[in-house]
């Protein structure tokens, strides 16, 4: 779990081979600007595009067996 | 707890008889040695009544009994059988995995486990009585939803007791009572017609079941066994999204709506986010401060997945050859009312 510097501050970490986790007062909208209700102070987003509730994560990464770092990627094969 | 249960052996007997009356010492029962301590019926439901004055009590029992020695001195005696039995079956190994890989060992695990699968079953095919026995089985935790593993929340500091604050947070509804789980489940039951109350089904869930809530109450009671209830935790989350929208799915083939799905659809999302941070931050960052216990906090989700296959073949196996997997069957009087025709 990341360190928080500032009350209020937003963090998102990518968690390897899985989604990304938001942690911080967000507001989660469509391209039209229509508000997506978030249920949770900590939310995590699909990373691998296979999910059944996008943005949401629903555990899909598993069944495709995603892979990705938790950090920078530089490129892959 | 609603109701009194009925004894299932010597020990369940004594505890059930000794229980309504004055708190005393308990007479040093003769403890015999299960043929099979990881489902034994005596066993497991001595435990879970033990485990249960913990939690909310036993109906018409003194809240005293909840610390009478003699009392203790039993619950070890049952412990010590179940703990070695489970040492037996899952032999403890030695840690090659660093703090970092904590995360890859656990899915190691989820993957490893090919048996036959519950939820695949309840979606496409499972009947009505076949989805009210799984919700039957599965209230023994589910009404005290995340209980067990609070008991580890004192035993924690720094990142990993962030983390499972911040996973029981939500557990526990994020300061909504509508919205904590246990209480979804309880809406659950309702909305199918069973009877929402904590405990009504005792009787009915075999020692099979008991025991993976046992193992739960026992790791979280013992604070040498933390290791063991946050690899516990953390095995339960990586397993739970992808089978709880299968679930629900199972529930919506069958023709139930919301009140009855609400429970599966929020576990789906929600421990999409838990599984994260329970593998990482949670049993990576609790290796990382006490890398003695690495090895505990792996034991603990192989428990969890041996003591799991064997209730879903228990399960599997009952209706496989048409018979109920409860204990003692529901009635359709333990159905309140037909939930499809209300």
């Amino acid at each position: 779990m990341p360190e928080r510097d500032e009350a209020g501050e937003v963090t998102i970490t990518p968690y390897r081979d899985g989604p990304l986790l938001v942690r911080g007062p967000v507001r989660l909208e469509d391209m039209h600007g229509r508000e997506i209700a978030v249920n949770r102070e900590t939310i995590a987003l699909c990373r691998c595009g296979k999910s059944r509730i996008r943005p949401f994560c629903d555990g899909s990464h598993k069944l495709v067996r995603f892979r990705a770092p938790t950090g920078v990627e530089r490129g892959r094969e | 707890m609603s109701g009194t249960p009925s004894a299932r052996g010597e020990i369940s007997a004594l505890l059930l008889d000794r229980l309504a009356g004055p708190v005393g010492a308990l007479p040093d029962p003769m403890l015999r040695e299960p043929d099979e301590p990881l489902s034994d019926e005596d066993l497991h439901l001595s435990l879970y009544l033990c485990y249960e004055l913990h939690y909310r009590g036993l109906p018409g029992v003194d809240e005293r009994w909840e610390w009478e020695p003699s009392l203790l001195g039993l619950r070890r005696s049952l412990e010590r059988r179940f703990e070695t039995a489970l040492r037996e079956a899952i032999p403890p190994a030695p840690l090659e995995v660093g703090p970092e890989e904590i995360d890859l060992a656990l899915r190691g695990i989820a993957e490893a486990d090919q048996g036959r699968s519950l939820s695949k079953h309840l979606e496409r095919e499972g009947s009505l009585d076949q989805f009210l026995e799984f919700v039957v089985h599965r209230s023994a935790y589910q009404l005290k939803e995340a209980d067990p593993h609070s008991w580890a929340l004192p035993r924690l500091s720094g990142r990993p007791k962030a983390a499972l604050v911040e996973i029981q947070a939500d557990e526990y509804g994020g300061g909504r009572a509508d919205r904590v789980h246990a209480e979804l489940f309880a809406v659950a039951m309702d909305a199918l017609g069973l009877d929402r109350r904590y405990g009504a089904y005792l009787d009915h869930i075999p020692g099979v079941t008991l025991a993976t809530v046992n193992l739960m109450s026992m790791f979280g009671l013992h604070r040498r066994l933390r290791g063991a209830i946050i690899g516990h935790l953390a095995l339960f989350e990586l397993t739970s999204s992808l089978p709880n929208g299968r679930y629900a799915a199972g529930l919506r083939r069958l023709g139930f709506g919301e009140p009855a799905t609400i429970f599966f659809d929020e576990h789906v999302e929600a421990d999409a986010v838990h599984e994260n941070i329970a593998a990482v931050d949670l049993a990576g960052g609790l290796a990382r401060d006490e890398p003695a216990l690495a090895s505990d906090i792996l034991w603990g989700a192989h428990c969890l997945a041996a003591l799991d296959r064997r209730w879903v073949d228990h399960v599997l196996d009952a209706w496989d050859a048409g018979q109920s997997s409860l204990r003692v069957p529901l009635s359709r009087a333990g159905a309140q009312e037909d939930p499809i025709l209300a």
